[in-house]
């Protein structure tokens, strides 16, 4: 959390104190959230939707792609096969049509018609010839199966019955996979069964020249699902196939099927015509569409790069924006802080200056009959010699004066709120402003060295807007000294028409950090103890309409010194 | 030397003529400006002594007035406001000796006195 709390906008954790209607307005989190909210979905919808369009789109492809190529290879490897079929199968109708009966079953021509037509035409395994009863009265092959009886067999019957019959991959008499092709042949009046024995070898060699991609796998198997031919992975021949059977079609088909373990199938197939078989391509989707999904994760992870980078720029936007709109809601209410603030001084100003007046009248009637009893007391021979009476009288005006001295800086302080330019003392100016602290400075027993050099001239400047300068510096002077501390106040004529008046504390002085930004609008470090970090802001403000300039030294324990350069001729600044 | 002082405060401005008597400075003395400017048309005086903020006619109009009975006169303030600014106001008036902040000291008071009528 504390690598988190880095990035945490500055008005994350802002409790607002505003009420009312508007309240809402100044819910910042809520701000920034509605911003971010909005930024991405702009930024980022379209981007979205046109990925997921995208990817849908070329998955399609390809899936249609495959589809394709898969239906092709089927109707190719069936042509294959079928043509294989046809081939023997003409060639036997050729050996019965052009070969006389009695030529036909003799032993001897049998047997070289095997080797002819394994010669010519290849494949064969043996040959055979059956009456209807199912008696195998000529053969011609490598197994002992003269007089052999197919009577039971259901392959003689359906020959019977159709004239002409292909039949299952079965194992039979002889015990090893083979498939029978059986014409019915007509002669004087009696039919007899012209049997062949397809070498299944040929067959497998045939189909395994086909090479589908995807771990693919071409066979055939029967309407049952048993295997005609032997499998890579769907098992041996014989074995029932895992797959569902597809569903009857004329024509070449491509569709997906998943097996026992999950795993999705492409399976193109067609079925066979006048044969039991069914060809089948089976191909694993996964691999076949492994280059397509290579191809998306590397889009996939650019784009996924991309949304990262447009977020951390909709983050770093959004929150420039809402702390932008922060820091000026904080600015505007600091000023109306401190406009109110200065109203209220110019207020109390005011009414000071009213009060004074006000104290003025009666405190001159005191003075006057305070005096004229001191000059009856003085001027008469019978009371000259009372000392008491005299002391007493001394003491009313002094204390008269005194209160004329309050009642005169008062409406000093008054007239700081005009803005004029004014022949001023400097002196006379600072012993103002440092009479504002007098009590302070006794009760914390700070010593105050004011020294003004005499060759100092009167000037014109706006005599308000010094005195706050100096208010201002010496006030902080007082906060950083620790009691029992020095102020030193020093005025010193500069060149070429300027003075050098210097504020010097020995209090906890300032890091050389913070030095750069002490003049910053709301920067304080006494934030705790009520500073709204606007003192010195303004204070340069002030020096800056002067035509002054400012200058500060400041070690860590030893003290700080503020150096103003202030013009004795006023120029007004704008 | 015949100094007229005119101030709203009654008490202010007959103790001041008392002392002033004491040292030896004869002064005449009223708490209405209309009635000064009776005093000021019956008999010629040499200074005016004035209070700046008075009720129905401030110092400043007295002395307006005044200057056209007497155009000879001379004048000294006194005010409660111990403004500067109100000094600078009326400080291109040669016949205005100086602006005095209440309460006024009697020995500056007489001083400004001795200028004005050395003048």
């Amino acid at each position: 959390m504390g690598f988190l709390n880095q990035f945490k906008p500055i008005f994350w954790d802002h409790q607002s104190t505003k009420s009312g209607p508007f309240k809402s307005l100044f819910d910042f989190r809520s701000l920034w959230r509605k911003r971010v909210i909005l930024l991405v979905a702009v930024a980022l919808g379209p981007l979205i939707s046109l990925a997921i369009f995208d990817h849908m789109v070329t998955r399609y492809d390809a899936e249609q792609e495959i589809h394709l190529r898969t239906a092709r290879l089927v109707s190719n490897s069936r042509r294959t096969v079928s043509f294989f079929l046809d081939k023997r199968k003409s060639a036997l109708d050729f050996v019965l049509k052009h070969h006389p009966f009695e030529i036909l079953i003799d032993q001897e021509h049998f047997k070289v018609l095997l080797t002819d037509l394994n010669a010519t035409i290849g494949g064969f395994t043996d040959l055979g010839l059956i009456t209807t009863a199912g008696d195998q009265f000529r053969y011609s092959g490598p197994y002992d199966l003269m007089d052999q009886n197919y009577a039971g067999e259901a392959w003689f019957q359906e020959v019977l019955e159709k004239g002409i019959y292909i039949s299952n991959v079965f194992r039979g008499f002889r015990d090893t996979p083979h498939l029978v092709i059986a014409i019915k042949y007509q002669l004087d009046g009696n039919d007899y069964v012209f049997r062949a024995t397809v070498d299944t070898e040929r067959f497998n060699q045939l189909l395994s020249e086909v090479t589908p991609g995807g771990n693919g796998d071409v066979f055939l198997i029967n309407s049952q699902g048993v295997l005609q031919t032997p499998t890579r992975s769907h098992g041996k021949v014989m074995d029932t196939i895992e797959l569902p059977i597809p569903e009857y079609s004329e024509h070449t088909r491509v569709i997906e099927v998943v097996d026992k373990t999950g795993e999705r199938f492409i399976v193109g197939y067609a079925y066979l015509k006048d044969t039991p078989f069914i060809l089948m391509i089976t191909e694993q989707k996964s691999v076949l569409m492994a280059p397509w999904l290579k191809t998306r994760i590397v889009i996939i992870t650019f784009l996924a790069i991309g949304m990262f980078g447009i977020l951390l720029v909709i983050y770093f936007v959004a929150t420039h924006l809402v702390t932008q709109i922060f820091t000026a809601d904080l600015r505007r209410s600091q000023t109306l802080r401190e406009v109110e603030h200065t109203s209220r001084l110019a207020s109390i100003g005011r009414l000071s200056a009213g009060v004074a007046h006000e104290i003025n009248n009666p405190l001159a009637i005191i003075n006057e009959k305070a005096g004229l009893l001191k000059d009856l007391i003085t001027y008469r021979e019978e009371y000259k010699k009372d000392q008491k009476l005299i002391v007493h009288l001394d003491s009313i005006l002094a204390s008269v004066e005194r209160c004329g001295s309050i009642t005169k800086r008062l409406l000093g302080f008054a007239r700081h709120l005009d803005v004029t330019i004014q022949k001023i003392n400097l002196r006379a100016v600072i012993e103002d402003v440092l009479g504002f602290l007098t009590k302070e400075a006794e009760y914390r027993s700070i010593t105050v060295d004011l020294r003004v050099d005499e060759t100092i001239p009167d000037f014109e400047t706006d005599r308000g807007k010094l005195q706050q300068i100096l208010l201002n510096l010496i006030n902080n002077a007082f906060a950083a000294m620790q009691d029992g501390g020095t102020l030193d106040v020093r005025a010193r004529p500069a060149d070429s028409d300027m003075i050098k008046i210097s504020v010097t504390d020995d209090g906890s002085g300032i890091p050389e950090a913070d030095l750069k930004k002490i003049y910053e609008p709301f920067f304080s470090t006494k934030t705790t103890k009520g500073g709204t970090g606007l003192g010195l802001s303004i204070t340069y403000g002030l020096i800056q309409e002067l035509g002054a300039t400012v200058e500060v030294e400041s070690e860590v324990g030893v003290g700080t010194q503020f150096l103003i350069t202030l013009p004795l001729h006023h120029t007004r600044k704008e | 030397m015949n100094i007229l002082l005119v101030d709203d405060e009654q008490e202010l401005v007959s103790t001041l003529a008392e002392r002033l008597s004491i040292r030896g400075i004869e002064a005449d003395w009223t708490s209405s400006g209309e009635e000064a400017l009776v005093k000021v048309t019956d008999q010629a005086y040499d200074l005016a002594v004035l209070d700046v903020k008075m009720p129905k006619i401030s110092g400043l109009e007295l002395q307006a007035e005044m200057e056209k009975i007497r155009p000879e006169l001379k004048y000294i303030f006194m005010t409660g406001h111990g403004s500067e600014r109100d000094f600078r106001s009326g400080s291109s008036d040669t016949r205005t000796i100086c602006y005095l902040i209440k309460p006024v000291n009697i020995d500056i008071l007489i001083s400004k006195i001795k200028e004005a009528l050395a003048r």
